[in-house]
């Protein structure tokens, strides 16, 4: 699949370099961590939509997150916890975006529409069982691409959504953004849900592939 | 210049000050919460802007009267004593008690704004009354003074502002809420009613404001709740 040129960029390469792995991890205690005060501070008003104006299409008004779910013990507690790593996680955020765009680690993680969207259709139909062989895939196979790529969009929605209900008189753009202050705390939220089935898949399949598990820790071979 | 580069640096300083005067009372207080506690404290400051309005709201917006939520600290619903009058005080050039009606004779303001609440809800009213800064223009606020306080007859409920959050244009001592005069439920006869802070920091059943030098921490803000407390 790769050009000749591309091939030797990864020469010497491992498959998972230290950067990688080391935001990789990084993200597993502050997502914890931030999903745990983000539920503890949305159980102080558990609901979506204005007072006297909730949301109709959700199903759980009123009904606050497990305690096992949640982390800083009350509201202030879990708000310092939320906006402390708050900083982290957007750190760790960049460093992995910079590293990845400088040494052109997005070629081979990254979905692009035109290169991979085939494979994409094709590994799910594989998946499906509706073909009996899994389509070439050199480093990544064309779904792996789409949910990576997925997933770091999805990040930038829960920064910038999280920032909007933060500050939304200050931050007021980020606020129309997302349509409204309530708006914006309904899609953070939502952005949660999709998070935490994004790490449920994501889970699922790397305990059916544990090389990549190996590969996370290690960094694999140098190609 | 250089006096104004310093009375800034000073401002912040005693504003990240009371930040970790209030994590040192938090349950999970820690050397690493208290220090990322300065920092957003000093990002809370940074991102208020003094000339920046919030967005006024059509009638429409406004939330039904009783689903707007309203809560004292006091076991019962706090009613103003006889003779009812508020104090304005401390680095003034005037020290002044106004009665009800010296405050209703001044400039009045409406405005419908937005409420965010600590706890995340959102509510809409339209709050009617004068603006804090033309109180401190009334009674002289010294300009060292950085700093606003507020205190009620609920139980000594209070909370101390920054200056200039407390002379923004949208921050009113207000007696009155969706055209109506306040009622005891929302902090008859008058509270603090602001466009840039959260509910908490809006102090009702107001009895005294003082300008002062140094922040004076607040009712919530002293449990572990953030001083600053813009949004």
């Amino acid at each position: 699949m790769e050009a000749a040129d591309a091939d030797s960029q990864w020469k010497g390469r491992r498959a998972q370099p230290f950067l990688i792995r080391l935001a990789h991890w990084l993200n597993v205690p502050l997502l914890l961590i931030m999903a745990g005060s983000g539920l503890q501070i949305f159980s102080a008003y558990p609901a979506l939509g204005a007072r006297g104006a909730l949301y109709g299409w959700y199903p759980w008004q009123g009904k606050a997150p497990p305690t096992w779910l949640r982390f800083g013990g009350w509201l202030a507690g879990a708000r310092h916890w939320h906006f402390a790593l708050g900083w982290f996680l957007i750190g760790n955020g960049i460093i992995y975006l910079i590293y990845m765009g400088a040494r052109g680690e997005w070629r081979r993680r990254m979905f692009l529409p035109g290169r991979d969207s085939r494979n994409a259709v094709l590994m799910m139909a594989y998946y499906l069982r509706l073909r009996r062989a899994a389509p070439p895939i050199d480093f990544y196979n064309g779904l792996q691409r789409l949910a990576y790529s997925s997933v770091i969009f999805l990040a930038l929605v829960e920064v910038l959504s999280g920032l909007a209900i933060y500050k939304p008189v200050q931050l007021w753009w980020l606020e129309v953004l997302f349509g409204g202050y309530d708006s914006a705390r309904a899609i953070h939220l939502i952005g949660l849900g999709l998070l935490g089935l994004f790490t449920l898949v994501h889970l699922v399949l790397v305990a059916l592939h544990p090389r990549a598990i190996i590969e996370m820790i290690t960094g694999g071979k140098r190609g | 210049m250089a006096s104004e580069m310093t009375r800034r640096r000073l401002l912040v300083a005693v504003a990240a000050g009371s930040a970790l005067a209030a994590c040192e009372r938090m349950a999970v207080g820690s050397g690493f919460l208290e220090s990322l506690g300065r920092w957003n404290a000093r990002v809370d400051r940074f991102l208020f802007g003094p000339a920046r309005l919030a967005g006024e709201l059509p009638p429409a917006a406004t939330t039904p009267g009783n689903a707007f939520p309203s809560y004292f600290i006091s076991d019962d619903m706090p009613f103003p004593p006889a003779g009812w009058t508020l104090k304005v005080g401390g680095l003034v050039a005037r020290p002044t008690t106004f009665s009800l009606d010296q405050l209703q004779q001044m400039t009045r303001i409406d405005m419908r704004v937005r409420h965010h609440c600590v706890e995340g809800w959102s509510a809409v009213a339209s709050w009617h009354g004068v603006r804090l800064r033309e109180i401190a223009e009334a009674v002289g606020a010294d300009p060292h003074a950085g700093y606003v306080e507020f205190r009620s007859f609920d139980s000594g409920y209070w909370s101390s502002w920054d200056r200039e959050s407390a002379l923004h244009k949208q921050t009113l001592l207000a007696y009155g809420m969706d055209g109506e005069n306040l009622m005891p439920d929302h902090g008859a006869p008058v509270r603090v009613y602001s466009a840039v802070k959260l509910g908490y920091k809006m102090v009702k059943y107001l009895t005294e404001v003082n300008f002062l030098a140094e922040p004076s921490g607040g009712y919530w803000e002293d449990q572990g709740y953030e001083w600053f407390g813009g949004v």
